[in-house]
């Protein structure tokens, strides 16, 4: 085999692979905590890309719009649930996140959008917006049955991701979009090209690793979440607001999953439905680590982008019927290899 | 039967609707598509809501279906009859290979194991050249019936619903039955149901080839009625959507499968149709509404529409009668070589670093009642499960009347007439009572999926609900007998785990814990019960840690301490022996 | 004398079945109360739904503030705390980090402070305290859950259960901590199986049947009623007191 290929297949790979990993993570983070299987991830992937895509060329996203719309609609459902006992503080508070916050988002927004606004108030306005819109939907679509079924949460899930995908074509068309790269910076290392962008993909892969891993590992907040994801009931009785550690987790799983976009869509042309597919790889590397494990997660989302590559030139056709049938072998190796669930203790 | 009537106004119902005059018949071809999706749901409510194996690939199997006759007609002028039974085996065969790898799957792995297989056949399907590639096959050959051609949907609409009703008549044959209540058990996870005989991997791969196969004939229906299959309607998106059917009607009812399909299929037609008008010709915006209205409908009923619909009707369940004078053979008994009914000599059980159960030795005689006791963590229950095969020691010998079962799964222990019940209460809560009951008897009846279906098995099935009734009776709670096991206090349904144990007809009982959570009166009961049952012949190994209760009863104590056996012999001894003080019992009077 | 915890009037239901009906109780400062009954009886129900885990309809009050409006969340941080039947640890979090969190509510050092009392109280957790809560033996868990209920500074603490599946041993270590507890100013509120051990440490003691209290009193009145003994006490006696 020709080296220089395969080098080239190798870096191509671990590219593609350290978003996957991204949105593992994200996906293993938001089902710890809540038990969603969180399929509109890759919404926040298109959601985080062609908001900052269209930010770039000047023009106000729908999704500001979206965001302020679901802020009343969670202000709405925050008054509805607490109508038994309204207090003040209560009330303000909700005030604050579900009206000031988005009402005001969207007042930035159209203050600093134009042609020349610099791409780092884009982008932090485009994973300010992606991550209101996470923060309501959980309050919205999961916070009321947070304590059902797994199987009647990823159905939700499933909703969530028909109706945002609907409004991602409303939103931004069905034309594809690129934006500009984040920095036009290439290292060259003997045959590979690396540039700015991609060495960015790594280094925030690894950054948010690193700090998952010091958040949950050594943080208080961490440790309630953690908490919340062992055992609900037992973290509300040390007073952990579960319904608190849900947004949490729906906040950072936002944000990754914008960010995620941004890292992509100066490489790639996105669509309004390319989120999904992307999401859908993030989240065979999430279930290949168990949804438990974030370095295994890791580790696997390397690995599908590698055999992705690989497959995408020696098999272009069968590419995704490889990837997507991966993950069988791996499944029942775990399934074998996990203690039995039933066990009890006398 | 309280079934049957309803199914056959239904069936008339359904079978006058394209008479009518002044149907449109695009109605017509809407109640098509809800009978071609009430099909593929109705396996899943076997599958997911009934056995608890959620699905996301269905879809997938309606493309065997599909694409097994479009190949078969259009390449080969096989007629569309003829490839009904190969597009099902197709569907059958695909299940048994995707099947022995799914069904090992537990916990959460399961669903995201189908989506994977699902997304990745979706994609061989739009690839693969001699299944058309992306433009999928054209030009299939309509069903017809000497020289009628059913070529209109009001013509196929018979064939299609004629499969709905049957395959629902099946079904609910199936699930009222001794396979059924094996189904029925799976949810719950498998321990117990095992405990009594059911090989639970084969009845998981049955539920599964089952439900593939309607799935299956709903992709040859399809493929009849469209005459041509593209890949679209077999991907990710249609499996998702047919587990949303299935969960909106009401995932464990047959009835819900249907209700879901009509409701979703209806509802995406009116968004469909009316949405443009209402938001100026938006596209996509039926994808927006739809999601945003499954959302909802969750939070509203989250146990779907069908037993909201049932819980609002003035419906009360008939009482059924019985015929207990049937009589069920008992269970043919396995040679013993041994006087001693059950020896353990040196059994141990290592978990990892922890040492569960460390060489601990002795042995249940016939006619006996012996105690295990101990504090929490002691190996108890360890030590149950080494005997009904739940958990293989790790060295060690344990024989039942000579037979050594170490390492034998549990199905094979209870042959032997070991029977058990369990610390933390292992009953089907939807289930009533008898059916509990009745799965304790399950390998003393022989009746299997096909003849259940057919109901051919009724004389058998007659015999097992006979026999569980006189286990309840036996146990005292005839008035409970049609409850849910779910709506009993806790300690009525360890009770109820009792009678179960006693319709295996053993020779040995396992308890663990019976009498937690009775009051004093009717653990007075329960003691009265084991004397007689230990005075008919039969023995009792249970672990309690009501002192009074245990040495009251017990013939023998066996002491765990740290999984090491601290003492044994007579109450009154146990209760002087200083170790046993020491460990457990504490400063005793 | 004002009560910390005041319950008037509360039923409670499962859909259609009422599992408590009518019940009233309170328990004041400095005091131990246990409610004894069988399983069934509607105990655990009463305290999950005083705690909030369930509704309930009727009236409750805790040091003077009605809980009607408040989640468990906001109940915890009036001082009120429930060890559940099921201790819910966190059992694949260290001893520590469970005490940890049973403080996520208290400034940080108060926390240490409480870490050192039930540190004192319980030596076997301090002893075990890299260890993974899971893996503890069956009283050690139940010393975590109390340790872990602690560590919030409580005024009520309310027991489910504690001497479900221990050995009378460790039970009787158990109810001398429960008793210890009084004079570290938190009052406990106590359900038990266990009738006799209960009313030997108790202050006041209600009996439940089948979701109603029938009977109430001073523990040793309790003690030797004669319905109570037969109902409750009955084989304990006549297997000899084991505790």
């Amino acid at each position: 085999m020709n080296t220089t290929i395969m080098l080239f297949l190798l870096q191509d790979g671990i590219t593609n692979g350290a978003i996957y990993a991204l949105l593992g993570l994200a996906l293993v983070l938001v089902f710890a905590v809540t038990r969603v299987i969180l399929i509109p991830q890759g919404e926040f992937v298109t959601y985080g890309a062609l908001s900052y895509a269209m930010l770039a060329t000047g023009q106000v996203p729908g999704t500001v719009r979206l965001a302020v719309a679901m802020g009343l609609v969670a202000f709405a459902l925050d008054l509805f649930f607490a109508r038994k006992a309204l207090h003040v503080r209560l009330v303000m508070r909700s005030v604050a996140l579900n009206i000031v916050f988005p009402v005001a988002l969207l007042g930035l927004v159209y203050a600093l959008v134009g042609p020349n606004t610099p791409i780092a108030v884009n982008i932090a306005l485009a994973l300010l917006i992606v991550a209101a819109i996470g923060l309501f939907l959980y309050r919205i679509a999961f916070q009321p049955i947070a304590h059902t079924s797994v199987l009647v949460l990823l159905i939700a899930s499933v909703g969530c991701h028909l109706a945002l995908q609907g409004l991602g074509l409303v939103f931004f068309g069905a034309e594809g979009l690129r934006a500009p790269a984040l920095s036009s910076a290439a290292v060259t290392a003997g045959p590979l090209r690396f540039t700015g962008q991609s060495l960015a993909v790594y280094g925030l892969t690894i950054g948010f690793i690193v700090g998952l891993w010091l958040f949950f590992g050594y943080t208080k907040t961490g440790k309630a979440l953690r908490a919340t994801a062992v055992n609900r009931l037992g973290a509300r009785l040390v007073g952990i607001r579960t319904t608190l550690s849900g947004q949490i987790a729906f906040l950072l799983a936002s944000v990754i999953g914008a960010i995620s976009g941004i890292l992509i869509v100066p490489i790639t042309t996105l669509y309004y439905d390319t989120g999904f597919l992307i999401g859908l790889k993030g989240f065979i590397a999430a279930i290949i680590g168990g949804l438990v494990s974030y370095p295994l997660t890791a580790v696997a989302a390397i690995v599908v982008g590698i055999v992705e590559a690989f497959s995408s030139f020696y098999a272009s056709n069968f590419k995704e019927v490889i990837v997507f049938t991966l993950i069988l072998p791996v499944l029942v190796l775990r399934s074998l290899a996990a203690p039995q669930v039933e066990e009890e203790k006398d | 039967m309280t079934q049957r009537l309803p199914l056959i106004i239904f069936a008339l119902v359904m079978a006058v609707i394209p008479l009518l005059p002044g149907i449109p018949p695009f109605w017509i071809v809407l109640l098509d598509n809800i009978g071609l999706a009430a099909l593929v749901a109705m396996g899943l409510v076997l599958l997911t809501g009934v056995g608890g194996l959620t699905s996301f690939g269905q879809a997938a199997f309606c493309g065997f279906g599909a694409y097994t006759t479009a190949v078969l007609t259009t390449a080969y002028g096989v007629s569309p009859w003829l490839t009904l039974p190969a597009s099902l085996l197709v569907s059958g065969i695909a299940a048994v290979l995707l099947g022995l790898v799914t069904v090992r799957l537990s916990g959460h792995y399961l669903p995201l194991g189908t989506i994977a297989w699902g997304i990745g056949l979706f994609y061989l399907f739009s690839k693969l050249e001699f299944l058309g590639r992306n433009d999928g096959i054209s030009g299939i050959p309509p069903l017809s019936i000497g020289a009628f051609k059913m070529l209109s949907p009001d013509t196929i609409y018979y064939a299609i619903w004629v499969a709905v009703l049957l395959s629902a008549l099946l079904t609910m044959n199936l699930l009222d039955s001794r396979t059924g209540r094996a189904i029925r058990a799976l949810r719950r996870g498998h321990i117990a149901a095992e405990a009594f005989g059911v090989q639970t991997p084969r009845a998981k791969l049955l539920v599964f080839i089952y439900a593939a196969v309607l799935a299956g004939l709903s992709g040859w229906l399809y493929a009849h009625f469209q005459r041509a299959a593209n890949p679209t309607p077999f991907g990710a998106q249609a499996g998702i959507e047919y587990l949303f059917i299935a969960v909106v009607g009401g995932a464990g009812y047959v009835w819900g499968g249907v209700l879901g399909a009509g409701i979703v299929v209806i509802l995406k037609e009116v968004l469909q149709s009316y949405l443009p008008y209402i938001f100026g010709g938006q596209s996509q915006l039926e994808t927006i509404v739809f999601g945003i209205m499954l959302v909802l409908l969750l939070q509203l009923a989250p146990q779907g529409v069908w037993p909201w619909l049932m819980s609002r009707l003035p419906l009360k369940p008939a009482r059924k009668t019985r015929d207990t004078s049937v009589k069920l053979e008992h269970r043919e008994r396995a040679a013993g070589t041994s006087p001693v009914l059950l020896h353990i000599d040196k059994a141990r059980k290592q978990f990892g670093g922890v040492l569960a159960v460390n060489d601990v030795s002795f042995d249940v005689n016939a006619r006996e009642i012996v105690a295990l006791i101990g504090p929490n963590g002691a190996g108890k229950s360890t030590t149950f499960n080494l005997i009904t095969g739940v958990l293989a020691a790790t060295s060690g010998k344990i024989a039942v009347l000579g037979n050594e079962v170490a390492n034998a799964p549990p199905q094979e222990v209870v042959k032997l007439g070991v029977a058990r019940t369990f610390q933390h209460v292992k009953l089907v809560p939807d289930m009533t009572v008898l059916e509990n009951v009745a799965i304790g008897a399950h390998l003393r009846g022989n009746s299997g999926a096909i003849s259940s279906m057919l109901r051919l098995d009724r004389a058998d099935e007659a015999k097992l609900l006979a026999e569980a009734a006189r286990q309840i009776e036996r146990v005292g709670l005839s008035e409970q007998i049609d409850q849910l096991a779910g709506s009993l206090s806790l300690g009525q349904q360890r009770i109820v785990e009792i009678a179960r144990a006693l319709c295996v007809d053993p020779m040995l009982l396992l308890l663990d814990e019976p009498a937690a959570g009775l009051r004093h009166m009717e653990k007075q009961r329960l003691a009265a019960l084991l004397r007689q049952l230990r005075d008919g012949g039969m023995s009792v190994l249970l672990v309690e840690h009501d002192m009074g209760f245990v040495m009251d009863l017990a013939d023998r104590i066996v002491v765990l301490d740290f999984g090491t056996k601290i003492a044994e012999g007579t109450p009154a001894a146990i209760k002087r022996n200083p170790d046993v003080i020491k460990a457990y019992l504490g400063a005793a009077a | 004398m004002s009560a910390l915890l005041s319950v008037a009037d509360v039923h409670i239901a499962y859909g259609k079945v009422e599992a408590v009906r009518g019940v009233s109780l309170d328990v004041a400062d400095n005091e131990i109360v246990t409610i004894i009954g069988a399983n069934g009886a509607g105990k655990t129900t009463l305290l999950n739904a005083i705690m909030g885990v369930l509704p309930l309809r009727g009236r409750t009050t805790f040091a003077g503030v009605d809980m009607a409006p408040l989640d468990i969340e906001d109940r915890v941080a009036t001082g009120l705390s429930l060890v559940p039947e099921h201790r819910e640890l966190f059992g694949t979090m260290n001893v520590e980090d469970n005490l940890e969190l049973g403080a996520f509510r208290i400034a940080k050092a108060v926390a240490a402070t409480s870490l050192e009392r039930v540190y004192t109280l319980f030596p076997r957790l301090k002893e075990r305290r890299k260890q993974l809560a899971g893996t503890l033996s069956g009283g050690e868990q139940q010393m975590l859950a109390m340790g872990r209920a602690l560590m919030g500074a409580p005024k009520l603490l309310m027991l489910d259960e504690p001497s479900l599946g221990l050995a009378p041993i460790i039970v009787a270590d158990i109810f001398r901590i429960v008793g210890e507890l009084r004079s570290a100013g938190v009052s406990v509120l106590l359900v038990e199986q266990n009738a006799q051990a209960a009313l030997q440490i108790a202050d006041r003691a209600y009996v439940m049947e089948l979701g109603e209290f029938v009977l109430s009193g001073p523990a040793s009145e309790i003690a030797a009623n004669e319905g109570v003994a037969a109902s409750y006490l009955g084989f304990q006696h006549e297997g000899e007191s084991v505790i």
